[in-house]
């Protein structure tokens, strides 16, 4: 099975789980037999080549001159990165891009457009037209490399996606990671939106991160059940044994909250589950590790409860000091609003660390061993930390089962899932 | 006399409601009210109440050939009294008809006899008590919960008096045996066992109305067939269930009470079956060989073992902490921490902990009101803790006050014996100082005349004194008719300066004076005179 995926983002370059995702399951892929060609728009030189061969979309030429590209082009430049789509830009590169004169917009534009570009691979100002730029080079790429099917993750690359499927009549499928609901909650990007239900309308199959992910493929954007199907992520074994050997340092219990810091995640329950344990435990410390456009605001309600010399930030972390991280944390909680997967919890499992997760997460779905609970039950939350904290039979239990749980869920085993998917959609293809 | 033995347990446990860690040392109602209250309704209004009128029916029917016999724990008794009373009175009716014997267990339904004796006995005495009060008969048989059994456990029930006592015939014990005859236990051998045929009881409690099951619908006809296959050998069919089973865990629509309308008329009519009560069947039935079971066993799961309650890290856990406050617990005497120690130690709240589930199926799931073993855990911890500071508070306050006042009366009791000591003491020290100065003065006094010699006896200190008053050159011509004694003690104590000088002074003088001598030893022994005298 020859796949032609593509993506956003690739080891060890990524902002998020999507790129961790990706990776984990071109590797499982591979141990099924899958060959992969794996397209970023920007490859760095330094990725791991071994489970697939990756293209740069950046050296991928474009015949401007070409028709069917101009007509390609016409159709895919009415899109305009609104003010709505502050999620994608931080604060500083939004100022600049707003302020941007019309000339600048157009040399900008045209630049995008010509017969070589090199993808910045951002989530960036020019993500826009990066993302039609995208969909013409998955047209060049399908049109001049052999596969069977085609994969594309998440919304930025399904444009790709259809055009490679349209140039080679392959079968087309799209993973959703996270939808655009999830993302923004209720103040949702039309024009994300809508590149969303046209990439998955125009897909074979469409493959979900959670049954929670599903029903919001199924409910908010009208795809036909039949098309969706779930396959949870997974995590691949720690490869860094010696992290768990990380000597603790401070002599309080370690709470930690890790991720990006924004309405998604649900920082403020963090915040006052804190002060609910606090109130009754003055030995415990919380770490609330990770950027996001709600960092000030969790440090100002952190003074505001007087917990801050119980209350630390930490910053965006990233590779080894998530998961030393991890190895100084007793307790992890994950108190996501809306959580299409949530790999986090995993990655603490992995590390021997018991895990509070929300219901709202898709990994909620998959989880044995972790406790759950509302995003909004405070006093849910602050018990279970609680009882993980003062109840040594509970923690050693959580430690013993939860470990061995999250070493099952291999890549390799969610690949069996993907590759029947592949099959029955080759299958069909070559039956019409 | 063939019998098959009927035995309904009934129980049920004091649920706990959702309660958190802040609430500790807060608040002390541990029972979700609302739930126990709706279940035994509801359970009543399914199982116990119907259930009863048919066996109260089915005694008038068949008179003396149809007896049952159950086992209520004593909190399942506490929730009739609370939230059902009319069940506890279809119980006294079904009492006085005769026809129905109740069996002895522990009070709270616990797991006592796997821990502590004492509180194992203590419970079937409260529970044995109860029963008297509630239905008129003490019971002379005895049922484990869970149908708990191992030989220990037999010894200490016998130890109690019991000669009767219901098990599981679980395969591993029996081996090639049949369950039904009767046992002995091997070294107490006046013990009698009777032993659960759960093929035949299952039937009835967990397959009645699965319609997977081959011999689904279970039939008055059919079940009566089956125990006419039984061996005519074998005298005692034990069929042992929870009372539930009629109403709750098998609904009514599933025909369940029809079936037992039924069967038991038609297996009067063709077997020759009666059905008795345990200790009826123990009374006249022999034993036909011993049953060893060094390990406990019960009738729950497949491995008729205690791992749906006890054996993993958090049961054990919880199990321990508990039964590690009994002592203080009864010597507490406080009616609210007896009544929470009991209904804390039911089997239920071990049972909701099991992670055996995680794998096998979902029979516990049923009965679990909480959503994972983790969550179970936390809950009953909390309320643990909370208990156990309310034991360790209330229940040792008159020892604690004990020892605060004994504290504080030896202290008081030192202090007074300090003071008047260095009273005492300080008076003595005083006196004798003075007795001492007056002594010195007089001995001193006694001496006519103080002579140089003396000056050999006094201190170093004193010498020093007396050598400021002394004319150095004076001392130095006295010096050449003195002792060696009294060189050895001036010379030292001379200061620098004068020794040089009287070095000096020494040699110069070469002869001297008789009478000088004289004169000037009588000037120093005055001296002498009025420096003691001035002490």
């Amino acid at each position: 099975m020859k796949v032609l995926m593509f993506g956003w983002e690739f080891p060890p370059h990524i902002t998020g789980g999507l790129g961790t995702a990706s990776y984990g399951m071109t590797k499982g892929l591979l141990k099924r037999g899958a060959e992969i060609l794996f397209v970023v728009p920007k490859a760095y030189g330094d990725e791991d080549q071994r489970a697939v061969r990756l293209i740069n979309a950046s050296d991928i030429e474009i015949n401007v001159e070409d028709t069917e590209f101009l007509e390609l082009t016409k159709n895919l430049t009415y899109m305009e990165v609104g003010s709505n789509l502050i999620p994608y830009l931080d604060p500083e590169e939004f100022r600049k891009f707003s302020h941007e004169t019309k000339l600048e917009k157009e040399l900008r534009k045209k630049s995008v457009f010509s017969r070589k570009y090199k993808f910045s691979g951002k989530y960036g100002k020019d993500l826009m037209e990066e993302v039609a730029r995208y969909a013409l080079v998955g047209a060049a790429i399908g049109a001049n490399n052999d596969f069977d099917v085609i994969h594309a993750h998440d919304w930025l690359a399904y444009f790709a996606g259809v055009a490679a499927k349209k140039v080679s009549g392959k079968p087309l499928v799209v993973h959703m990671h996270a939808t655009e609901f999830d993302r923004t909650g209720d103040n949702v990007n039309t024009i994300v939106y809508d590149i969303e239900k046209r990439g998955m309308m125009a897909a074979d199959r469409v493959m979900a991160v959670s049954n929670l992910t599903r029903k919001i493929v199924i409910d908010k954007y009208g795809i036909p059940p039949e098309k969706v199907v779930t396959v949870h992520n997974a995590i691949d074994p720690m490869d860094k044994p010696e992290v768990l050997n990380v000597k603790k340092v401070v002599k309080e219990k370690v709470v930690t909250f890790l991720g990006r810091i924004t309405f998604q995640k649900g920082p403020e329950y963090f915040v006052e589950t804190a002060h609910k344990v606090l109130q009754k435990d003055r030995n415990v410390r919380f770490v609330m590790a990770g950027s996001g456009d709600m960092m000030n605001k969790m440090i100002l309600r952190a003074a505001k409860l007087k917990i801050a010399d119980r209350f630390h930030f930490t910053g965006f972390l990233k590779g080894e000091a998530v998961d030393r991280m991890f190895a100084l944390s007793d307790v992890f909680v994950m108190p996501s609003v809306s959580e299409p997967f949530g790999l986090v919890p995993l990655e603490a499992m992995r590390t021997n660390v018991p895990v509070i997760v929300s219901k709202q997460s898709g990994v909620a779905e998959i989880l044995k061993h972790a406790i759950k609970v509302d995003f909004w039950d405070v006093d849910g939350t602050a018990d279970a930390i609680y009882g993980l904290l003062h109840y040594k039979a509970l923690s050693e239990t959580f430690k013993k089962y939860g470990k061995k749980e999250v070493d099952d869920l291999k890549w390799e085993n969610a690949a069996v899932k993907i590759m029947d998917v592949y099959k029955d959609v080759v299958g069909n293809k070559e039956n019409q | 006399m063939r019998s098959i033995c009927f035995y309904f347990q009934v129980h049920q446990p004091f649920r706990l409601k959702t309660y958190r860690f802040f609430d500790m040392g807060v608040d002390h109602h541990y029972y979700d009210e609302y739930q126990n209250r709706t279940i035994m309704q509801r359970i009543a209004k399914k199982c116990y109440l119907p259930a009863n009128a048919l066996m109260l029916d089915l005694i008038k029917e068949h008179g003396k050939d149809f007896n049952v016999a159950f086992s209520i724990s004593g909190l399942a008794i506490e929730q009739f009294e609370r939230y059902a009373p009319e069940v506890l009175e279809s119980f006294k009716t079904l009492a006085a008809t005769g026809n129905v014997e109740f069996l002895a267990e522990t009070y709270a339904h616990s797991l006592a006899s796997m821990k502590s004796r004492d509180e194992f006995e203590r419970q079937v005495n409260l529970h044995s008590k109860r029963i008297q009060e509630l239905f008129g008969q003490e019971p002379v048989t005895f049922r484990n919960t869970e149908l708990i059994y191992s030989d220990d456990i037999g010894e200490a029930v016998a130890d109690m008096g019991y000669k009767t006592i219901l098990t599981e015939g679980a395969k591993h014990v029996l081996g090639w045996k049949s369950p039904n005859f009767v046992y002995r236990h091997p070294v107490r051998n006046d013990v009698k066992l009777l032993l659960k045929n759960f093929r035949l009881s299952d039937d009835i409690a967990f397959r009645f109305s699965d319609q997977g099951w081959g011999e689904w619908p279970l039939t008055a006809d059919k079940y009566t067939a089956w125990l006419k296959d039984i061996d005519k050998e074998q005298h005692v069919v034990n069929l042992f269930m929870d009372y539930e089973t009629f109403g709750e865990h098998q609904w009514a629509d599933s025909g369940i009470f029809d079936f037992m309308k039924a069967m038991p008329g038609q297996v009067l009519k063709e077997t020759g079956f009666k059905f008795s009560k345990p200790k009826d069947i123990a009374r006249e039935i022999d034993a036909v060989d011993e049953i060893h079971v060094p390990n406990a066993i019960s009738w729950a799961d497949e491995e008729r073992d205690l791992t749906a309650w006890l054996g993993n890290e958090l049961q054990d856990e919880a199990f321990g902490k508990l039964y590690s406050i009994e002592e203080n617990v009864k010597s507490c005497n406080d009616d609210e921490i007896m009544r929470d120690w009991n209904y804390l130690q039911a089997s239920d709240h071990f049972y909701y902990m099991c992670t055996k589930w995680f794998s096998d199926g979902d029979v516990h799931r049923y009965f679990n009101p909480y959503p994972s073993p983790y969550e179970a855990f936390i809950n009953y911890m909390n309320v643990l803790s909370d208990f156990m500071i309310r034991v360790e508070e209330k229940c040792n306050p008159d020892i604690l006050d004990k020892i605060n006042k004994a504290t504080d009366e030896m202290a008081e009791t030192a202090r007074k014996k300090v003071e008047g000591f260095s009273e005492k003491v300080k008076e003595e020290a005083s006196n004798a100082k003075e007795k001492a100065a007056n002594k010195a003065r007089e001995t001193w006094d006694d001496v006519k005349d103080y002579s140089l010699e003396d000056i050999a006896k006094m201190s170093n200190e004193g010498v020093k004194k007396l050598l400021k008053k002394i004319d150095t050159d004076e001392l130095a011509h006295v010096m050449k008719n003195a002792g060696d004694e009294v060189r050895n003690k001036i010379i030292p104590n001379l200061t620098k300066t004068a020794k040089t000088n009287f070095e000096k002074l020494e040699k110069e003088i070469k002869s001297v004076k008789k009478s000088d001598i004289k004169k000037y030893t009588d000037k120093i022994e005055d001296e002498l005179k009025r420096f003691w005298k001035k002490k």
